[in-house]
């Protein structure tokens, strides 16, 4: 279009290799030499004693993604069937508590299943518990669904809205019953917006340290909390934290992959 | 209607889980007792005690300063991206836009600390470049991390949302009308002001309007860049450690009546056709 624009990207692409791809490959250079700038794959194997912390991350990790796919699931049709000025209204109410930090939601949560807090408070007054609930695994993973929901709402919202009405009522014509209904037309047709949906909410889970730090209490080490520590906690080991962060890299990439990568089209609203 | 009931009961339960926690901290907000389980009695104690707290405010001032100095930046490089990957080959494009992909799809976690690599490795390479503790290199080895830091870091984060939001607008653009302030003796510079920029203008200012929330927003990243200095998020990831600090629920209520207010405004403004461009939703992660 315009004569000399193709140079006009280039203070873009001098930026995001310098502040982007560079970085990523200083996390490669860190994880394979020692401190003293040695090659060595000693970080690497060194992994291995952290294996359970890969294991439990990516367990809760999981269970967050399908806890959330199992709620988001009928919210997102349901909204997609409404009337659009409904849609827009409850769109909206399903993304305002996203633009409030996520810190603060996920100490909203501290306040609530702490040992006197709220929860307990309520349930005593029925002469039921107190029950452990803050510091536990089971935080860990509401305090991910809760914070991540709406990225699995979204996609699949944007999925669904693209099922034409007809194909639906096709499908009742022609004696679908509810079960098939969904499980040959509805299901396939938001195949894509799971896909989105399940690596929208993976990702930010897997990765995570401050859930584990707020709501499970500091004990519960994820792999978040070990390549924080290796960079801002008291070990201190710049090294095995690139090692580390490289590690999480290739697990998202894999499971990025498996998942046919995403539609950007359904990302639509979030980009 | 069995079924219409079920879903009705099906959206309070999800819209109740999704308001009650915030809910609660907004009413504890105004609560004159530090406890967060009872409420003694309605004060704006908080409010006040929030209001003189040194710390909230000049983290508030930093992010602020840092929101508005990057997401101009961002807007402008990223602009001028849009328009020239619009010229690139496809192969060229491709490569662009890959690399734009990576800190959208990277964990911020890893974003951040392989930001905070690069910065400390250029900090120590800059502190033995420099003959002596005074000049120019000496001053910003020892002052990279930090303001300039997050600067840097977040223009990074936002660049590739601003190339995301602007460069569709251009190729949706219709060229005819660029071709036709050419040939009424507009050059190209004049065509590209007068026409094209007008045309995506809406565009680049959601743009502009995302980077600075995303900046705001931002906690993962800026923790590991940021050195010493803290951001609004670092601070209240500061006063959540310290347990007991009714002041978060107040800072909370008020973040939560601004961005509804915020949200409100510009839904009004869209549904009267004077903000088009992406529908702005908030950050990722």
């Amino acid at each position: 279009m315009y004569s000399r624009s193709k140079a006009s990207a280039s203070p873009y692409l001098i930026w995001m290799v310098l502040f982007t791809v560079l970085p990523l490959a200083l996390v490669v250079y860190f994880a394979f030499t020692d401190q003293a700038g040695n090659p060595t794959l000693s970080n690497i194997t060194a992994l291995g004693g952290y294996a359970m912390v890969f294991v439990l991350s990516l367990a809760l990790a999981a269970i967050a993604t399908a806890l959330c796919l199992v709620i988001a699931y009928p919210v997102s049709y349901l909204l997609s069937r409404l009337r659009a000025g409904q849609q827009g209204i409850l769109l909206m109410l399903v993304m305002l508590p996203m633009w409030m930090n996520f810190l603060l939601r996920t100490y909203a949560w501290m306040s609530l299943l702490e040992r006197n807090g709220l929860i307990n408070r309520f349930l005593g007054l029925f002469g039921i518990g107190p029950f452990e609930m803050i510091n536990t695994n089971g935080a860990i993973v509401l305090g991910m669904v809760y914070n991540f929901l709406p990225y699995m709402i979204l996609p699949l919202y944007n999925a669904m809205l693209k099922i034409d009405k007809n194909v639906i009522e096709a499908a009742e014509d022609l004696g679908a019953g509810t079960l098939y209904k969904f499980s040959r037309v509805v299901l396939p047709l938001s195949k894509p917006g799971i896909r989105t949906g399940l690596i929208m909410v993976f990702v930010p889970s897997v990765s995570t340290f401050i859930i584990s730090k707020m709501l499970g209490g500091g004990d519960t080490w994820l792999i978040g909390d070990l390549i924080e520590a290796q960079f801002l906690g008291n070990t201190y080991n710049y090294n095995l934290g690139s090692a580390m962060s490289l590690v999480l890299m290739v697990v998202v990439l894999l499971i990025m992959s498996v998942m046919g990568g995403f539609d950007s089209e359904d990302m639509e609203g979030v980009i | 209607m069995g079924t219409k009931v079920m879903k009705r009961v099906y959206l309070v339960l999800l819209f109740s889980f999704l308001y009650v926690p915030i809910a609660i901290m907004i009413a504890f907000s105004f609560n004159s007792e530090k406890s967060r389980t009872i409420f003694g009695g309605f004060s704006f104690r908080w409010y006040e005690q929030l209001f003189r707290d040194e710390m909230v405010l000049s983290a508030l001032a930093l992010s602020v300063f840092i929101a508005i100095v990057s997401a101009v930046l961002a807007t402008l490089i990223g602009t001028m991206a849009s328009v020239g990957i619009n010229r690139m080959g496809r192969i060229s494009r491709s490569v662009t836009l890959n690399i734009s992909y990576i800190p959208i799809l990277n964990p911020e976690i890893i974003t951040g600390v392989s930001m905070m690599l690069l910065f400390v490795v250029a900090k120590n390479g800059l502190a033995g470049l420099a003959e002596s503790d005074v000049g120019a290199l000496a001053w910003l080895a020892k002052n990279l991390l930090g303001i300039p830091s997050l600067l840097i870091t977040h223009i990074t984060f936002n660049l590739p949302y601003v190339l995301f939001m602007v460069s569709p607008k251009l190729r949706q653009m219709d060229i005819r009308l660029y071709e036709a302030a050419l040939d009424l003796g507009c050059n190209e510079r004049q065509a590209f002001f007068k026409v094209v920029l007008p045309e995506i203008m809406p565009a680049i200012f959601s743009a502009f309007l995302i980077c600075l929330t995303y900046s705001i927003d931002d906690f993962t990243i800026s923790y590991f860049t940021a050195g010493n200095r803290q951001t609004l998020p670092i601070a209240i990831y500061a006063m959540t450690r310290r347990r007991v600090s009714p002041e978060i629920n107040a800072l909370s209520a008020i973040i939560f009546f601004v961005i509804l207010a915020i949200i409100l405004v510009a839904n009004l403004r869209e549904r009267r056709g004077a903000y088009k461009g992406g529908r702005i939703l908030p950050a990722g992660k």
